[in-house]
């Protein structure tokens, strides 16, 4: 049986596990990527929207942290992927207006502005003649907006292709096959069999397989909080040139509760998303899902219908149970995680890179990585017990 | 309070909070939030979850002991909310249902017609049926009458957080009721809570006044106590309203004073 060995290898190659095999390997460590279709993963569904203020949360102030220092790495890490791979990332720094259709929406909207204000967060208010000055498109209705000059926007897609080719490019061994199971020798992980029975042995084994994370074989009970599947319906638009530009940067509204999102891109592509599903691994597309979200974005803007609807997909984002990712050492000696990212792997796939090839290559997790160690969940269930 | 137990077809509830779970920021946020609220008795939308699902709100209802109580939102049809309701049995293993009929999406306003019909046939069905409906008093006995297990009146549209906008249908409803009466919806903060138990509800079913607070786990304590507040108040019996002041100290035995002897200051 072939047996091969390197001193990294990464389950999953989505975004997340292309980006830290990409970044391990640039610090001169030998790495294996383990995955039967590369470079896509959920990304390939994802509008790409980069906007951690715009879509904050209550509770959540240090996942802002780390998706506004990630935010923040993006434009020179999409510079450098296109330098490493040749190939475009689609980064657009294009800002994001977040709009209140009613009265009822513009509340909420606006308890969003006064807690970016107590955090010190640079968004700034616009009434709703102002939002349509940016965005004539928009509908009459319109009562207000939120813009937020650094929340911009990627191609999902651009950054999975150009993060395989960079890879390729650094001499990461691809491994075209699923992950049959995770192999622990003594408490420790030491690689994993490939479909097909080849063995990969590796120093450390890194987990980056999205919703499936979990349920990797092999896995020792408790190593990994479950990281749930939580289906996104994703409706993929052109804009013709002659209607050009039609949007000029990342819109998201509440229409009646229900959130919405429509991310333009340089090449005429327009991504309106996405509905919130726990319905485990089915990426069906329903006709409820693709009516929703054009009901919405046609409430939200009306010349929506003359637009060609050229793709209608579904992806899986992987949940952790607080939302946040997990990242960096796990209880099982030799098996760092790098998945749980949810709604927000597009976003984070700079810092987590930076971060877990830190790891990997130093033995050390950066400070920022600290708050999203995937133990804090059975620490959690430890001094639950001690009360 | 052992010896204040709420019954639902036979079955007994410590806590007359129930809980939904919708709009939650995280599956963390809202098992923090229900463990707080003391709630023995949770609603999940069936279209939206699917049992197989490892680390799904389910396994955080089942790891608290928190009964599921699967609901029909989304139905706009008899014809839906049946079929939801099945699928929910077959997938639960659970007979109870929290029946949702909704009119239109802009007030999610329960359509009487289609609910009754559901209910009817959900009943014959076998069964145990919690309908959110209008805060109509005839509505709610007709609900009763086909064989339903409690009565859910609306205090105010879905998430709207207006409170009970009916406080006086919602004693009818009460007064005529046999089987409990739940304020479903519209609860907004503690008062509401306290306000629906004052009026007589038996109980108090809320998600969007927990779920969507800023500190999801802090208003979800605040919401226990309100419900047992409200409920003891009830049961205490309150004061009835004056219109001028009535001296809570008595006036007997006070010494009365004649001027002369009235000392110099």
């Amino acid at each position: 049986m072939l047996r091969t060995h390197t001193d990294v290898l990464v389950v999953g190659g989505g975004i997340i596990g292309l980006a830290v095999a990409w970044r391990t390997a640039q610090r001169g460590l030998g790495v294996a990527v383990l995955d039967p279709d590369p470079g896509h993963g959920a990304a390939q569904v994802a509008a790409g929207m980069l906007a951690p203020v715009t879509e904050l949360q209550y509770g959540e102030e240090p996942l802002l942290r780390l998706g506004m220092a990630s935010n923040a790495r993006y434009a020179d890490f999409a510079a450098e992927l296109e330098q490493a791979s040749g190939l475009p990332t689609g980064y657009r720094a294009c800002g994001t207006l977040a709009v209140a259709l009613d009265a009822d929406d513009r509340a909420e909207l606006q308890d969003l502005y006064a807690f970016h204000q107590r955090l010190g967060l640079t968004s700034r208010w616009l009434t709703g003649r102002e939002t349509r000055r940016l965005e004539p498109m928009l509908a009459p209705s319109v009562r207000g907006a939120l813009l937020v000059e650094d929340d911009h926007q990627v191609d999902g897609r651009r950054v999975g292709a150009a993060l395989l080719e960079a890879c390729r490019r650094a001499g990461v061994d691809l491994v075209a096959a699923r992950a049959e199971r995770l192999t622990v020798e003594h408490g420790r992980a030491t690689g994993a069999v490939a479909e097909g029975g080849r063995e990969l042995a590796a120093d450390q084994v890194v987990v980056a397989a999205g919703s499936r994370s979990h349920l990797l074989p092999g896995l020792p009970e408790g190593v990994l909080p479950p990281v749930r599947p939580v289906k996104g319906q994703v409706l993929r638009l052109r804009i013709p040139p002659v209607y050009a530009p039609f949007l000029s940067r990342n819109v998201r509204a509440v229409v009646r509760g229900c959130h919405i999102y429509l991310v333009p891109r340089e090449d005429g592509e327009l991504v309106v998303g996405a509905t919130m599903e726990e319905l485990g691994h089915d990426t069906t597309v329903t006709a409820g899902g693709v009516y929703e979200l054009l009901r919405d974005a046609h409430e939200l803007i009306p010349g929506i219908t003359e637009l060609p609807l050229v793709e209608t997909s579904a992806g899986l984002r992987p949940g952790s149970p607080d939302n946040a990712p997990l990242l960096g050492p796990t209880a099982l000696d030799g098996l760092v995680a790098a998945t749980g990212h949810f709604r927000n792997g597009v976003l984070l796939a700079p810092v987590t890179g930076d971060l877990v090839a830190e790891y990997l290559a130093a033995g050390r997790l950066p400070e920022l990585g600290v708050p999203f160690l995937p133990t804090r969940f059975t620490r959690t269930a430890a001094q639950e017990a001690l009360r | 309070m052992a010896d204040d137990i709420l019954t639902i077809a036979g079955t007994p509830f410590g806590s007359r909070l129930i809980m939904g779970t919708g709009g939650a920021p995280s599956l963390e946020v809202l098992e923090q939030a229900l463990k707080l609220s003391g709630t023995e008795l949770t609603t999940v939308a069936m279209r939206r979850v699917d049992p197989t699902v490892k680390g799904s709100v389910l396994e955080v209802l089942a790891r608290n002991s928190i009964r599921v109580l699967p609901n029909t939102a989304g139905c706009f049809t008899a014809g839906e909310a049946v079929l939801t309701a099945r699928l929910a049995r077959e997938a639960l293993g659970t007979d109870w249902v929290k029946l949702e009929v909704v009119a239109d999406e802009r007030t999610l306003l329960p359509d009487p017609v289609e609910l009754l019909d559901a209910a009817e046939i959900l009943v014959d069905d076998g069964f145990t049926v919690l309908p959110y409906t209008n805060d109509d008093p005839v509505l709610a006995r007709k609900l009763e009458d086909v064989g339903c297990a409690a009565v859910m009146p609306l205090g105010s549209p879905i998430g709207s957080g207006l409170g009970i906008r009916n406080p006086h249908n919602f004693q009818l409803i009460v007064e005529n009721a046999g089987v409990p009466v739940i304020l479903d919806a519209g609860a907004g903060t503690a008062s509401d809570a306290a306000f629906a138990m004052e009026l007589g509800c038996d109980a108090v079913m809320l998600a969007s006044a927990v779920t969507r607070a800023q500190d999801p786990a802090l208003m979800a304590d605040a919401m226990r106590r309100a419900v047992e507040a409200g409920r003891m108040a009830r049961r205490a019996g309150r004061i009835p309203r004056r219109f001028h002041a009535e001296a809570s100290s008595p006036l007997e035995g006070r010494a009365q004073l004649d001027h002369r002897e009235m000392p110099a200051f």
